[in-house]
């Protein structure tokens, strides 16, 4: 008789018995994006019997070249929970936990308690320095996983008295000295292959066969096709730092880097009205209009042609009829080599509303 | 001393090549990082770890190895 996981027990390295040790773990992959996918595909597929997702990002166009979990019926969803519909479909025996929240210094050492295993996927140095040092706290091995253009790595870090993140790198990198997340292109299969090695960790950790890959980082290059496996030494000094500071973890806070501009800004949360450039990115005839701020008109279909008429010296506030419209130009206008871009997450009626409440002058 | 020096992510494109042999007659990994940091400056401001024949090491270390590796970090997922 073949079920499901057939082909799995019917390798003597696996058998029952380690399809058994699969479906007691539990897992939590931190970051539903390039890398987030792919780990999720398999590990869900192999049956883990316990999947945590968590992601604060909803699905973007741009996503889909590489987040194969994704399809366009899932474009402005939340990833959490787009994956969790996707993984659910392909594997109705596990249970999956999706977190529709950024991972923080308040949420994360609770989280990782209930778990086994830690996946990074994110995209900025902040959160994998955050996702070390609580993996360090609460004692969870941590598969690592990050990736440049055409270039990848991946190791286990924090695994059977094994070296740790800030072993091989101590701290984050000087800010703006290495291009984060949205701001650099990314060939779509890299994810793919590493995420995929992330997953095969993953699975060796729950299993106990093969050679875990601790105390050693794996370098991928795509385009050449040559790998490398260096030797991280393990460095005392670095866990006694993070667990000496361990019971002021949950009052440390995220700094503002590349997650929050990617991220959706509120209205509410503008402050100074006065250096910021207002653009409306919906065709001229849809109503309402926004009055009392100083806003140009560019439709987004035309934004590209218009980039002459961004003001580089002022933050951009971008708005729409909803916020999905915004969220595109700001990719846009990113990809474009133009910064300080937000997407305002009220429609045109709520900003209207707001600023009435405010009674910002409506004198323009 | 001949040395093959491999640069990786952000670090070869400062250098403008992925791999290069140069002929070296320092003493220890830092005097080799000063020495490529002027012949490629913009390298001064860039985060990365040295590796020597397959081994991650500090700058202190001696230069026994025909391989040198200068690994930056990686933040994308």
């Amino acid at each position: 008789m073949t079920n499901r996981y057939s082909r799995h027990i019917i390798l003597s390295e696996i058998g029952q018995a380690g399809q058994d040790k699969l479906s007691r773990a539990k897992v939590l992959v931190v970051g539903a994006g390039g890398l987030g996918c792919p780990v999720l595909q398999y590990v869900a597929a192999a049956g883990i019997g316990t999947l945590g997702i968590i992601d604060f990002d909803v699905v973007d166009i741009s996503n889909l070249q590489r987040q194969v979990l994704f399809g366009t019926s899932s474009l402005g969803k939340n990833k959490a929970l787009a994956a969790k519909i996707r993984l659910e479909d392909l594997n109705p025996e596990i249970s999956i936990i999706a977190y529709a929240e950024k991972l923080t210094y308040q949420n994360a050492l609770e989280l990782f308690n209930n778990y086994d295993i830690i996946v990074d996927g994110s995209d900025n140095f902040e959160t994998r320095y955050l996702v070390n040092d609580a993996c360090i706290i609460t004692n969870k091995p941590l598969v690592f996983g990050a990736i440049y253009k055409f270039e990848g790595q991946v190791s286990v870090f924090n695994y059977q008295n094994g070296p740790s993140y800030r072993c091989l790198f101590p701290n984050p990198p000087q800010k703006d000295t290495v291009p984060n997340c949205s701001e650099i292109g990314v060939l779509g299969v890299l994810p793919g292959i590493i995420g995929s090695m992330q997953a095969n960790e993953v699975l060796k950790i729950i299993l106990g066969i093969g050679n875990v890959l601790s105390g050693k980082l794996f370098c991928y290059n795509a385009l050449t096709s040559q790998t490398s496996n260096l030797k991280i030494s393990k460095s005392e000094e670095q866990f006694e730092n993070v667990l000496k500071e361990k019971h002021h973890f949950n009052e440390r806070q995220l700094e503002i880097d590349c997650e929050f501009q990617s991220d959706d800004i509120s209205i509410e949360d503008v402050l100074d009205f006065k250096n910021i450039q207002f653009i409306d990115v919906r065709e001229a005839h849809e109503q309402p209009k926004v009055k009392g701020l100083e806003i140009i008109n560019i439709p987004l279909n035309q934004l590209g042609n218009n980039l002459e008429k961004i003001d580089l010296s002022k933050e951009k506030m971008i708005f729409c009829q909803s916020g999905i419209r915004s969220k595109h130009a700001v990719s846009l206008l990113r990809n474009s080599g133009i910064s300080k871009c937000y997407s305002i997450k009220e429609g045109a009626s709520n900003i209207i509303e707001f600023l009435k409440e405010k009674q910002v002058p409506n004198d323009r | 001393m001949i040395i093959t020096i491999k640069y990786f992510g952000l670090i070869a494109e400062v250098t403008s090549q992925e791999e290069e042999t140069i002929d070296f007659s320092g003493n220890t990994i830092a005097d080799i990082i000063n020495f490529l940091n002027s012949k490629y400056p913009d390298l001064k401001n860039k985060d990365f770890q040295v590796a020597q024949n397959q081994e991650l090491i500090s700058e202190k270390t001696k230069i026994t190895g025909q391989e040198i590796a200068l690994l930056p970090p990686f933040s994308g997922g």
